[in-house]
């Protein structure tokens, strides 16, 4: 029943609604972006290549019943997995403030960032090698590498779950598993459907995670897919298979929108953190703090000290011969470790500038939408479903013609790092954009504002500073970028993922410490990076997800 | 073949007519390569500037993926190339190339094996003579030592199982996997993973098995690479497991500076260039008046008779041979 007041408010809505042009021109930069880089191109190498009958030929492969099944049941399961297990690092890092808080969710949030080439061969070691190449190896990892997006996600969800809820329900003498079972689990559920969706979206099309750990035995289907352009040359084949592996996840995400929508209940506005306050509490975040910095940062180290080590012993070597191309007279490894960490940051600097320009606009468009913005929603996460290898090759015949031959232009190696970026920067802004209260337009209309005069100056004045965060997070997303790097052609010094692989991929104990040396480096300016993101995020609410 | 060389020749002639009269815009030839050619730094570079120097023409070095993307890349632009010359197209791709017509012309520029390598220091401590032929391998006393890579993922991997096919045919290369595989092969996913991880014999590697399928040139790169220098190498080859892989050069079709590009890969293929070859690339020159460095011709094997099989074969046969070495190894 509409009261007086509701009515009231509706009719002020309906006065303050924004100009019709206002959407479709937000979103005109990121869907030609989008069009352009992704749609476009993919449509083109689709047609080119497939013909009637390779559908038919691709879905008959031998054994690819097996691959779709293994694809599906190590995502399915390591997307839970990776939910149940990153709940509590998720609860303790969002609602307790602590020493050393920020380095710890710089530690998990890292190997997410990091390339699998960088951090998945040390992961390797440090699994029992009776794991080696099972599936149970695979599903580790991907707990491993993901768990960021759960903490990051569910936590930032569960940092402004208002505590008088709880604590009523508590009063009402409900044991604290019935209130996490009816009351904290319910409001949690949009973010735990768009963590969930995430890892199952990276899980699902993983990569160097399967090869690495999985071994020969169990491919997916993106390890398929790569295999047929890159090794067999049957560009038709992997784009049927690739098609079917977007229409899946295009499904996926769909569903989980849907769930996400349906779940979301209007939560009050701050975060509601505090310190332990008992000295068993202090006990609880310690032990959990504890565990979690060691389980992560293990792997980590273990890549860290594989630098220092040459044959058997300990040594700076590989460190002090970092800055000379020449390792000794007239032999070089032809990787620059100082110039391809310039590249890196050069790349990561672009990335960001149009990856916050992009999601920013997209992130506004979506949020003035209302249901519609969706659809850009959705559409800007394809491109993390899709495999790198059909992009590329796609780019690669779309602009092949002056004066839009734009292959090995040096360019579209960042543009491409902002592609995947994008998403990771609208699903930062979009909270702190539906969580401006209406009534703040309203008050600036009744102070004579007109709506376009007080959407800039309130939501589009909220969303710059995040914006700063969120291009933070665009950058640590480039620097440790591979799979789309390694498709597109490039010109010049490569970045540090690539040297780093280039370095790991030959035989000799100097290559390989200066390769584990490069990316010990590369580690260190990601998690600073990260620390002054998750700063700027904090005091700016930027990762305080109310509803979705 | 003449009306190509007559063609390359007057081209030859006006592009030099023209490079004169513009002495201040020189013409960049493009040259796409795998991602292990290195772009920056090492002597092949200098001798690419020194190319640049003596014939006024900028060569530039765009990296494509690795040989198999490469191809794959050429293919989807025939006609259209990326660049006007391509390095390094190898012979298991070599058909896949020129059936698409990518090339206007080609000349091998390097060769190099692939080769079981094994830890000399395992094999002295247990008393074993190191495994010298495919045979051995499948013998009891080299039960489970054996990592080798995916064929279907994998370059050494592929190479590894065409020299199986090489040596036992089409009707015995299967048997002959059932039974590496009943003698304990390890299989993984690629290179750095069976050379650093699961193999022994590699400084600094971390695995306890002493046969890696590898190259025949990893033994003097474990010596140039070594620090502080050594002077023996720490793995042999294993002398009659090898296959040869061969690398190309190519002029592409429809690249816009062939006159210059002819130029180039004559320079690729001349003494300045392929003598850097080996402690670059490491791979061997196909130029003979190159003198090989000390380490190849002391710790590096090249094999009196490697095994190969025509590039048509491969070409032909390359998915069908991979999804049955699946079946018989992984299943």
């Amino acid at each position: 029943m509409a009261g007086p007041v509701d009515r009231d408010r509706a009719a002020l809505t309906r006065a303050n609604a924004l100009p019709r042009w206002l959407v479709p021109a937000l979103a005109a930069l990121p869907v030609v972006v989008l069009a352009g880089l992704y749609s476009w191109p993919l449509t083109t190498l689709l047609t080119r290549v497939i013909r009637p009958s390779s559908i038919g030929d691709a879905l008959h492969l031998p054994g690819l019943a097996e691959v779709v099944w293994f694809t599906l049941w190590q995502s399915v399961v390591s997307t839970l997995l990776t939910l149940s297990i990153g709940f509590v690092p998720a609860y303790v890092l969002a609602r307790y403030r602590f020493v050393g808080r920020r380095v710890l969710l710089a530690i998990v949030t890292v190997p997410f960032m990091l390339p699998t080439v960088v951090v998945g061969a040390a992961f390797l070691a440090v699994l029992p090698s009776s794991w080696h190449g099972t599936a149970r190896a695979v599903v580790v990892a991907h707990v491993f590498f993901n768990v960021a997006v759960v903490v990051r996600l569910v936590g930032a969800m569960w940092a402004v779950l208002p505590t008088d809820l709880t604590a009523a329900a508590r009063t009402l003498g409900a044991s604290p598993a019935q209130v996490l079972r009816h009351v904290v689990l319910p409001l949690l559920r949009p973010s735990l459907w768009a963590a969930a969706t995430v890892v199952f979206l990276f899980t699902f099309t993983s990569f160097g995670a399967v090869r690495l750990l999985g071994g020969p035995a169990h491919p997916t289907l993106e390890v398929e897919i790569v295999r047929r352009a890159t090794q067999l040359g049957d560009v038709d084949g992997a784009a049927v298979l690739s098609m079917l592996q977007l229409l899946a996840l295009a499904g996926v995400v769909w569903w989980s929108a849907r769930a996400q929508r349906r779940g979301t209940h209007a939560l009050g506005g701050s975060s509601h953190w505090r310190h332990a306050r008992s000295r068993r509490e202090s006990w609880s975040v310690f032990t959990v703090g504890a565990a979690i910095a060691i389980v992560m940062s293990v792997p980590l180290l273990v890549m860290a000290s594989r630098s220092f080590r040459l044959g058997d012993r300990w040594t700076l070597a590989a460190w002090r011969k970092l800055g000379t191309a020449e390792v000794r007279p007239g032999v070089s490894l032809g990787v620059d470790p100082i110039a391809s960490l310039l590249t890196s940051l050069r790349f990561a600097a672009v990335a960001a500038v149009i990856a916050a320009l992009v999601g920013g606009l997209a992130a506004l468009a979506i949020a003035a939408a209302g249901r519609r913005g969706a659809l850009l929603d959705i559409g800007l996460m394809l491109p993390l479903g899709t495999s790198a290898v059909t992009v590329g090759l796609g780019l690669l015949i779309t602009f092949d013609t002056a004066p839009f031959d734009w292959r090995g232009r040096w360019w579209l190696v960042p543009l491409g790092h902002a592609l995947v970026a994008i998403p990771f920067v609208v699903r930062a802004l979009l909270p702190v954009l539906r969580a401006i209260p209406s009534d703040q337009r309203a008050v600036a209309a009744t102070l004579g504002a007109s709506p376009t005069r007080a959407w800039l100056a309130i939501d589009v004045r909220r969303v710059l500073r995040p914006l700063v965060a969120a291009s933070g997070l665009a950058a640590a997303i480039s620097l440790g970028e591979f799979g789309a790097t390694t498709i597109l052609t490039r010109a010049g010094t490569e970045t540090m993922p690539i040297a780093i692989a280039r370095l790991l991929g030959r035989a000799g104990e100097l290559p390989r410490a200066q390769g584990f040396a490069l990316a010990t480096i590369l580690l260190v300016v990601t998690a600073v990076v990260i620390i002054i993101v998750v700063g700027a995020a904090e005091q700016e609410g930027l990762f305080d997800a109310r509803s979705r | 073949m003449n009306t190509r060389m007559l063609l390359a020749a007057s081209l030859l002639m006006s592009t030099s007519l023209v490079a004169c009269g513009d002495d201040d815009a020189p013409t960049t030839v493009t040259m796409l390569v795998y991602d292990s050619f290195p772009t920056t730094g090492t002597p092949l570079n200098d001798a690419l500037a020194e190319f640049t120097k003596e014939s006024g023409i900028k060569v530039q070095l765009l990296t494509a993926g690795d040989a198999g993307t490469m191809v794959t890349k050429a293919t989807l632009t025939a006609g259209n190339p990326e660049g006007d010359v391509m390095w390094g197209v190898d012979n298991t791709f070599l058909s896949a190339a020129t059936d698409a017509e990518i090339f206007e012309s080609i000349a091998q520029v390097d060769y190099g094996d692939v080769c079981v390598n094994y830890d000399i220091a395992w094999f002295a401590e247990h008393d074993i003579a190191p495994p010298i032929t495919l045979d051995d391998l499948i013998a009891p006393e080299y039960a489970d030592l054996l990592v080798v890579e995916n064929p279907a993922a994998s370059s050494p991997g592929l190479a590894f199982m065409l020299a199986t096919i090489a040596r036992y045919g089409e009707n015995e290369w299967e048997q002959y996997w059932t039974d590496l595989r009943g003698n304990g092969v390890e299989v993984v996913e690629s290179w750095d993973i069976a050379y650093y991880e699961r193999f022994s014999g590699a400084a600094g590697s971390a695995g306890d098995r002493p046969l890696v399928v590898s190259y025949g040139s990893s033994p003097p790169a474990e010596v140039v690479f070594a620090d502080p220098p050594r002077t023996d190498a720490p793995t042999g080859v294993s002398a009659e497991t090898c296959f040869r892989q061969q690398e190309y050069a190519g002029i592409l079709r429809g690249g816009d500076h062939t006159g210059e590009a002819e130029q180039l890969v004559r320079f690729l293929l001349s003494e300045r260039f392929q003598r850097e070859l080996p402690l670059t690339l490491f791979v061997y020159p196909v130029n003979e008046a190159v003198v090989l460095p000390d380490v190849f011709t002391q710790f590096a094997i090249i094999p009196s008779d490697p095994f190969t099989v025509e590039p048509d074969a491969i070409a032909a046969h390359r998915e069908e041979w991979q999804d049955r070495w699946t079946e018989i190894v992984l299943r």
